[in-house]
């Protein structure tokens, strides 16, 4: 089969330089042809590109899973575009500063057709450095926007000082240390940066080491929404793990906005890799452990409101 | 009877068209044959000769016929018609250039398309009326009789009688709604859904409902046989036929025809006979009588070029086809 077209989900709350990103994409000379999915149709108009004007229409799946939100308008759109196949290279998808992120990323995962044709490259958040704090206090979407986000890019950092640029650093990074931060005054970095991530891809869930800055741990508690890790020394009996990864994300799934984790399973020479949204799990194994790497589990979520002694417990419990 | 193991081939009653982009939709405009193409090209074809049209700028996305002309909606906002000579007319233009996703005409000419979550319908005498939908929809069709228009959208299908001022009928049922389709004899309502399922509703006084499920994949073409008593759906390795006869399949299962190891994606009944056409999406074409289960060879399998579309003509003696690769073609059954 011809290759899947990778899509960017841009987020990033009211203001915060989407747009200034999308143009930035749109016309620096990278020799790529884009279809660009907008939200405020008619506001950017690059010739030479496709856009397309969306209405974010979100509606739950009539299926039994409570948050298998997904977005309507993105599958009608992406089943217009790949009748269209060779017309461009890469599809942007620019939501609202309102929307939650998890229902884009879902559709990739929970329509067939959209999963055959395209893959989620990754979620791309610009934020503020000058409002996000306040941005954090008062708007749940924009906490969900960073904790979801594969790349972030803190944006308008000429307009904060040294310290209220570290501040602003570790309230992102208490939400969600893993993705890739660039700090940027005019969203002013390698396009490179951007695309092609293939975040999404298990073989590429290679590094899930947080980025804390400093020692680490601020415990900035930004409300509820945060990050955790658990490592567990040695091998998973996957007749434990998997009953009970699948349980978390049947009864914890719509407060767990991602996770991942690399696993060692017992008498296996390959590692196990997954990724989950929400509800919905992908999994598969992955290469073979090399020699001298120590065979250790680790996982990771991100999500709110989640009792983290008691994940940490459950997890160490599937110990083999 | 003999058993007959491989399918008896047609192969060399087709004629081939090089149609060069993703067919949307095939329609004979009588003796001519007219592919919509995903570029926004109208491809006419005649005793072998071919020429286009540009009927939508950018991107044709979908395209319904009255027998006399082509009607098409694109990325451009317009409604266009070709007819099977001259230059296309413009019908409709969205001032916002919106898509137009959805189109369909009546037989007595009326039209109806959407811009994004507006549903607009005109008569056969030119007035206009529009709607404000909850979802924007993909899926529009008249009722066989009268001026009633079903509308797919999201939790379920609304009946608009759009020269009334009567409140729409909704017919609710949970989740998204792609498709619709009207049973010739006005009973029945379908439609495809984005859950792998069809939902259909008997109409009346209380709608009662009929699940049709089990699909691995969205049953997003539908065809009713020329009697209105059987339903054809694509969405699985075989086409799925429900039984449309009295009360509707509820309780009975579907006939399932032409199994391979394919997706089916398109199907259409003869005009005239239960015979079914059937493209799938390795690009085989078969033909099924649905009397004995009998099957005839289309078009073998070609790698890339999934069927797209289909159009009998109208008596039934010829069948053309298009692909998402652009290739298509016209069998002529033989001894017609």
């Amino acid at each position: 089969m011809s290759e899947k077209i990778p899509v960017t989900v841009l987020t990033g709350y009211l203001g915060a330089g989407k747009t200034t990103l999308l143009n930035r994409i749109l016309t620096e000379d990278h020799g790529k042809k884009f279809a660009v999915i907008v939200n405020e149709f008619g506001e950017t108009g690059i010739d030479g590109d496709l856009v397309v004007g969306a209405d974010e229409e979100v509606f739950e799946m009539n299926n039994g899973c409570i948050c298998c939100t997904v977005r309507g308008d993105l599958i009608r759109i992406l089943d217009g575009l790949m009748k269209r196949k060779g017309k461009f290279d890469a599809i942007i998808v620019e939501t609202t500063g309102l929307a939650d992120p998890a229902p884009v990323a879902q559709t990739f995962f929970v329509d067939q057709d959209v999963g055959d044709a395209t893959k989620l490259d990754a979620v791309v958040t610009v934020t503020d450095a000058k409002w996000l704090q306040d941005r954090l206090k008062d708007a749940p979407e924009a906490k969900n926007q960073i904790a979801f986000a594969d790349v972030i890019i803190l944006n308008k950092t000429d307009l904060v000082s040294v310290e209220g640029l570290a501040e602003v650093e570790a309230a992102i990074r208490a939400i969600n240390p893993y993705a890739k931060l660039h700090k940027t005054t005019r969203c002013d970095l390698p396009i490179a940066e951007l695309l092609d991530r293939n975040a999404f891809d298990l073989d590429r869930i290679l590094d899930i080491e947080p980025d804390f800055l400093e020692a680490g741990h601020h415990h900035h508690h930004s409300d509820e929404i945060r990050s955790m890790s658990f490592t567990l020394p040695g091998d998973v009996d996957p007749d434990k793990f998997m009953p009970w990864i699948n349980d978390i994300s049947q009864v914890q799934g719509p407060n767990i906005l991602r996770s991942k984790g690399i696993l060692a399973f017992k008498d296996e020479p390959r590692r196990f890799v997954f990724q989950g949204v929400h509800m919905i799990l992908d999994g598969d194994l992955q290469r073979d452990w090399k020699a001298g790497e120590e065979r250790n589990s680790r996982l990771v979520f991100i999500g709110r409101d989640l009792d983290e002694a008691a994940l940490r417990k459950g997890f160490m419990a599937c110990a083999a | 009877m003999e058993t007959i193991t491989k399918p008896v081939s047609l192969r060399e009653h087709v004629v081939p068209i090089e149609a060069g982009e993703h067919v949307v939709g095939a329609f004979w405009l009588k003796q001519t044959l007219a592919f919509a193409l995903a570029d926004g090209r109208v491809l006419r074809w005649r005793d072998g000769k071919t020429e286009s049209v540009e009927a939508n700028r950018g991107g044709l996305l979908c395209a319904v016929s009255d027998g006399e002309r082509l009607i098409s909606g694109g990325d451009d906002g317009r409604v266009v018609a070709t007819s099977a000579d001259g230059e296309p007319e413009e019908l409709a233009l969205d001032p916002k250039r919106r898509w137009i996703d959805a189109v369909t005409v009546s037989s007595a000419g009326s039209l109806a398309w959407n811009t994004g979550r507006s549903v607009h319908a005109r008569d056969d005498k030119g007035k206009l009326r529009s709607i404000e939908v909850a979802s924007t929809p993909q899926g529009l069709v008249f009722a066989p009789k009268g001026y009633r228009l079903a509308i797919a959208q999201m939790n379920g299908v609304l009946l608009w009688y759009p020269n009334t001022e009567a409140k729409p009928d909704f017919l609710d049922w949970k989740g998204s709604h792609l498709e619709v389709t009207w049973s010739p004899d006005g009973r029945f309502v379908v439609s495809a859904m984005q859950e792998n399922a069809l939902h259909g509703w008997r109409l009346g006084d209380k709608p009662s409902h009929m699940r049709m499920t089990g699909y691995p994949a969205k049953p997003r073409s539908l065809s009713w046989s020329h009697d209105g008593l059987w339903l054809a759906s694509s969405g699985a390795d075989a086409a799925i036929v429900w039984p449309f006869q009295g009360d509707g399949p509820t309780g009975k299962a579907p006939r399932e025809c032409g199994a391979r190891h394919a997706k089916v994606t398109r199907v259409a009944f003869h005009p005239k006979a239960l015979v079914l056409a059937i493209g799938y999406d390795d690009g085989c074409i078969l033909m099924v009588r649905l009397t004995d289960a009998s099957e005839l060879l289309v078009r073998p399998a070609q790698r890339g070029s999934g069927i797209t579309a289909f159009a009998w003509d109208k008596l039934g003696k010829r069948l053309a086809f298009g692909a998402e690769d652009g290739a298509a073609g016209v069998l002529t059954l033989p001894g017609g």
